[in-house]
């Protein structure tokens, strides 16, 4: 049950969400909520082609406009040596474009006049003289010498951006080659968007009289922004000031820099009156960051008693017009090396190819730490596939191949650390809660009367909360978190942070977090994050990573204020501080419990009357720099059955036991395992940006680009099990992207699994009624 | 997100809208529901001079029942047919709760959705099954006119420029039989546009012997299809399995889809036989249960 946010010792309960009574009822404050005086719109021209020469661009009938002030096109910005602009990767991406375009609904000029109305007309009027080229669509086709180059203001003519690989190529080879069982998988991720609700916008707001420039923006990462946008500006950082108000959601499509934010700044400089921009949701969908778009080959080697032997992975990494992912800086794959998964693989070897196509740049992690969903759904997948190979029980070949509980920390082939998990026993509590052994006897007798039922498995690892710092950072920040507490002189407090919810509810765990520590209720705390002003640095939230790391920055920053104050209550006490101790709500103290003192007392003693000597006040801050990731990890089983006329399939149920560690908050956690589960169904059913062989986007909009509602969504029945992180402080591991990354595997492999029994061994996703009917007529079972 | 600019009445009788499309003609847009021309005009697909709102003419508000059938204003929304519980025309309910989402249907109407002549649409499938006609005027004339007759091509009708599609007509079922209607859709969510819809509907008599019967199909064709051979094929039969099987197959070969990203055509073509199938089936399944339940 819900407990209202004035509960005494609040970590671990589900707090009522403090945000939610302003955010539902309509109260928020999103970015295109926010008018300034004075304020002007822009719009943006962009191009129908995917591949064209810009022969000219004629602004004169769009100056014409009434309420006009200015166009601006990408040689006004090369003038300012602005065209360009660095992506997050270390690529470089054109603002607006000069000499010829590269992705359909390439920005091409910005129009800005009083109201978006007139904007939008005068974009109209802009001509563009384009000379269509040939659309490099296929990106193994790009990689062919046919391929006309797509960059050509790279020294390397070519359409690979980078090789990367990690692992050990010759023993996981030697290894493959001498194991009994062999499997091979295809395995495609299609290109999708994190399609949050608000799209991305901004309002550049620079004053000339005091040369600051505030800019409001959808942003997952303000301080990163500011840090972007005075490299790319030449404005001083001091003097930028970023605003993320309300976001509503990100999903990891708020955190790149985008090519309309810069001409709203450059605009807003050159005007000197504040300039808004806000998508429509066709730019959202069409150019702003995608994600996946992965394709993958697995071979996995094994004895014939199911023990894995090695895991050889090689992928194509479609990346559009830009590389303009937003990985750390040392991993142009993310983390995509999690590939080995749950699983013991005593070598592996990964490969990922960066390959240049003519579609709209990317891709970002979508809900997923870097990479982590692409790496999931592959290992996931190709173990169905070498369970089927080995004609064993897909769950009995996950319990032989687990990591053990006395194996952590676990150091993986491909390098990495994992800090702690008991994966059997998440596995075991879902088998339970489906009944794993009546439901397969079920599978047969259903099965007998001609019904096509699958039972789908994934018991993935997740690797979230970037990161250490010797081995994390973006364009050379390293990538910890932060918190400042000041408690006031009545026990309340403010504490900020580094980090910018986009609906995961910070302003309640995090303010249960601090209250915990500090003996106060979620209501004494107010959470802020998003004012670079006020906020201490960090680098934002995406990828799981705002409870590993600014969570522990809370827990730390409340534990030096509960150092200072067991000073001050030593005093009030009068007593030697070592003979006060903290009984997790007051300090009391030793061998005379009635002698106590609340943390409202001492914060009003910090500013009335400290011990002699001591500086008053009651603020701390910590700058939280995590020993390691966390390890998250989950065991899903989806059952569906599929129409045998239609080709549609139904989830009949889904069990998600998930282990994040320590709970904060259970009914945030279990709302974003909806979310994200929620999400991770409309991935494996709905949705992919296709294009067609002239690079259009075929899926522009939400007509195309399949949003699951309400309807479409199966009933999530969920659980956890619970394996603290033995280095976080409060022993969290992120989970808002678990169900994401781990659910459309156990789709796929239901799917799989219903169709197995007729030689189906892979379906790719989107898994579309045709798709599946198509398959049904091949092997004689369509009705 | 804005349309080009126009201009914009708001007439209150039949007589100003027609003295209106005839002033602009080309140029003029009449607005009903505007679910489909808003959201085209904000796209900048759809940018009339002109737009005549037909909201306030209370003659295209009218619903009359009678021994001969309904006739329905074109300003009928999609929710008020929802909720409307006439026993003798079960497939305008059944089919209306399958258009697009409740906000749509609140304030998208029949007549709109005719005269836009989307050939995913669901009316025009269920209305083609009912035999409907539409009511057709301008300043000079009003004409009825075959719903089979009205579709011309994708978005394209015989109405004039000129004209104002008023109201829809229904004929009654037969007496003596009762009717029984399904609307089946293939939607890749809740509120798409169909991949592939099918309306069915029959007469039965006591004996369960199909007196009227009508198919329609939906985006398995330039416009809205009527299925005449299948629907040829049951009256005087029982629906039995060989029977709607028969039905079926002629449907499908009625259907002339196209291959695209909801699948190809042979898949759609199958899915008109499945959907014909189920429908008829459900169709006898509720026959029997009736019947058993009167007998």
């Amino acid at each position: 049950m819900a407990v209202e946010a004035t509960e005494a010792q609040p970590l671990g309960k589900a707090v009522k969400r403090k945000e939610d009574p302003r955010l539902i009822r309509g109260q928020g404050r999103y970015l295109d909520d926010i008018v300034l005086p004075n304020m002007l719109y822009m719009a943006l021209v962009r191009s129908p082609y995917a591949h064209a020469r810009i022969r000219g661009i004629d602004v004169e009938e769009a100056l014409k406009v009434p309420g006009v002030q200015a166009v601006l096109t990408g040689e006004d910005l090369a003038q300012m040596n602005l065209h360009w602009m660095p992506t997050l990767a270390g690529d470089k991406q054109m603002v607006l474009a000069t000499g010829k375009v590269l992705f359909q609904y390439q920005e091409v000029a910005a129009v800005v006049a009083d109201s978006r109305a007139a904007a939008e007309d005068a974009a109209q009027k802009v001509q563009v003289d384009y000379e269509p080229l040939p659309a490099v669509v296929d990106p193994f086709f790009a990689l062919t010498p046919d391929a006309p180059i797509l960059r050509e203001d790279r020294e390397e003519k070519s359409n690979h951006i980078w090789h990367w690989e990690v692992g050990d190529k010759e023993a996981t080879d030697a290894a493959l080659a001498g194991s009994p069982v062999r499997i091979k998988e295809v395995i495609r991720m299609p290109r999708v968007h994190p399609a949050p609700i608000e799209p991305c916008g901004c309002i550049a707001d620079y004053q000339k009289a005091t040369g600051k420039l505030t800019w409001y923006v959808t942003s997952q990462a303000p301080h990163a922004h500011r840090t972007v946008l005075a490299m790319v500006s030449g404005l001083p950082e001091h003097m930028i000031h970023v605003i993320s108000p309300d976001v509503g959601g990100g999903f990891g499509n708020k955190v790149p820099v985008y090519p309309g934010y810069v001409c709203a700044v450059v605009l807003s400089l050159k005007l000197g009156r504040p300039v808004k921009w806000v998508e429509t949701r066709t730019e959202n969908i069409a150019t702003t960051n995608f994600a996946r778009d992965y394709h993958m080959t697995a071979e996995i080697g094994a004895t014939e008693d199911g023990r894995v032997t090695a895991l050889k992975v090689s992928t194509i990494a479609d990346h559009g017009a830009f590389d303009a992912a937003a990985d750390p800086t040392r991993f142009p794959a993310g983390l995509f090396s999690i590939v080995t998964g749950s699983y013991r693989f005593p070598v592996a070897f990964a490969e990922v190819d960066g390959v240049y196509t003519n579609k709209a740049p990317g891709g970002v992690a979508y809900r997923c730490s870097f990479r982590v969903t692409e790496a999931s759904f592959l290992i996931e997948r190709a173990m169905q596939t070498l369970a089927l190979k080995l004609n064993m029980d897909p769950a009995e070949l996950r319990r032989r191949n687990f990591i053990q509980p006395d194996e952590f920390p676990y150091q993986s082939a491909l390098g990495w650390t994992y800090d702690s998990g008991n994966y059997e026993s998440t596995l075991n509590k879902a088998l339970a809660l489906v009944d794993y052994d009546r439901l397969r006897q079920e599978q047969k007798e259903r099965r007998e009367r001609g019904e096509l039922v699958g039972i789908g498995l994934s018991t993935f690892t997740e690797i979230v909360g970037a990161g250490p710092s010797h081995t994390f950072d973006i364009l050379g920040i390293k990538m910890f978190d932060s918190c400042e507490i000041r408690v006031h002189p009545t026990g309340k407090v403010i504490a900020r942070l580094g980090t910018r919810h986009q609906g995961q509810g910070h302003e309640t765990t995090f303010a249960q977090i601090i209250a915990h520590e500090l003996g106060l209720t979620a209501s004494d705390v107010l959470i802020e994050e998003g004012d670079t002003d006020t906020a201490p640095y960090g680098l934002g939230t995406y990828a799981s990573r705002s409870t590993p790391t600014a969570g522990g920055a809370a827990a730390l920053a409340a534990r030096r204020i509960r150092q200072k104050a067991q000073q001050i209550a030593a005093h009030l006490l009068e007593m030697a501080p070592e003979d006060v101790e903290w009984d997790g709500s007051q300090f009391v103290a030793k061998g005379l419990p009635s002698r106590r003192v609340s943390m409202a007392e001492v914060a009003l003693a910090a500013y009335t009357n400290v011990p002699p000597g001591m500086e008053p006040g009651l603020e701390a801050t910590y700058y939280y720099d995590p020993p390691n990731l966390t390890f998250p990890n989950g065991a899903y089983v989806a059952v569906v059955s599929i129409d045998r006329g239609t080709g549609q399939v139904r989830v009949e149920r889904f069990v998600a036991v998930d282990d994040c560690g320590t709970v904060i908050n259970p009914m945030v956690v279990e709302g974003q395992v909806h979310g994200g589960l929620t999400e991770g169904f409309g991935i494996a059913f709905m949705q992919e940006i296709a294009f067609d062989e002239d690079g259009n986007c075929l899926a522009p909009n939400f007509m195309e680009y399949l949003v699951p509602t309400a309807l479409e969504t199966p009933r999530w029945e969920t659980d956890r099990t619970e394996t603290p992180s033995p280095h976080h402080p409060i022993g969290a591991k992120g989970v808002g992207e678990s169900p994401n990354v781990g659910s459309p595997a156990a789709f796929v492999n239901a799917v799989v699994d219903a169709l197995s029994p007729y030689g189906v061994t892979n379906v790719d996703i989107p898994m579309f009624p045709w798709k599946i009917w198509e398959i049904l007529k091949t092997h004689g079972l369509a009705l | 997100m804005f349309p080009n600019p126009f201009d914009y009445y708001a007439p209150e009788t039949c007589d100003d809208v027609y003295a209106l499309l005839h002033e602009h003609g080309y140029d003029a847009k009449v607005i009903a529901g505007g679910q489909s021309l808003l959201p085209m005009m904000k796209l900048r697909l759809a940018a009339p001079e002109v737009l005549v709102d037909v909201n306030n003419v209370a003659d295209l508000r009218t619903m009359a029942v009678s021994d001969t059938g309904l006739r329905l204003g074109a300003l009928t929304r999609h929710a008020e047919m929802e909720r409307a519980q006439w026993p003798d025309y079960p497939l305008l309910s059944a089919t209306a709760g399958h258009i697009a989402d409740p906000i749509v249907r609140n304030r998208g109407t029949m007549g709109g959705s005719l005269a836009h002549a989307d050939p995913a649409a669901d009316w025009g499938a269920a209305l083609l099954a009912l035999d409907a006609r539409v009511t057709l005027a301008d300043a000079a004339r009003s004409r009825e006119v075959r719903l089979d007759d009205f579709f011309v091509d994708t978005f394209t009708t015989v109405l004039e420029p000129t004209e104002l599609l008023t109201a829809i007509v229904i004929p009654a079922p037969p007496r003596e039989s009762r009717p029984f209607g399904q609307y089946l859709k293939l939607e890749r969510k809740v509120g798409d546009f169909a991949v592939v819809g099918v309306a069915v509907t029959a007469s039965l008599d006591d004996a369960g012997r199909v007196v009227t019967a009508g198919i329609g199909l939906a985006s398995v064709g330039p416009r809205p299809l009527k299925a005449q051979a299948a629907e040829a094929l049951l009256v005087g039969q029982t629906l039995s399995p060989a029977v709607i099987r028969e039905a079926a197959e002629a449907a499908s070969q009625a259907a002339d889809p196209v291959s695209d990203r909801r699948g190809s055509a042979e898949y759609k073509r199958t899915m008109v036989r499945v959907f014909v199938e189920r429908g008829l089936a459900k169709i006898q399944a509720d026959w029997e249960l009736v019947n058993r339940a009167s007998a």
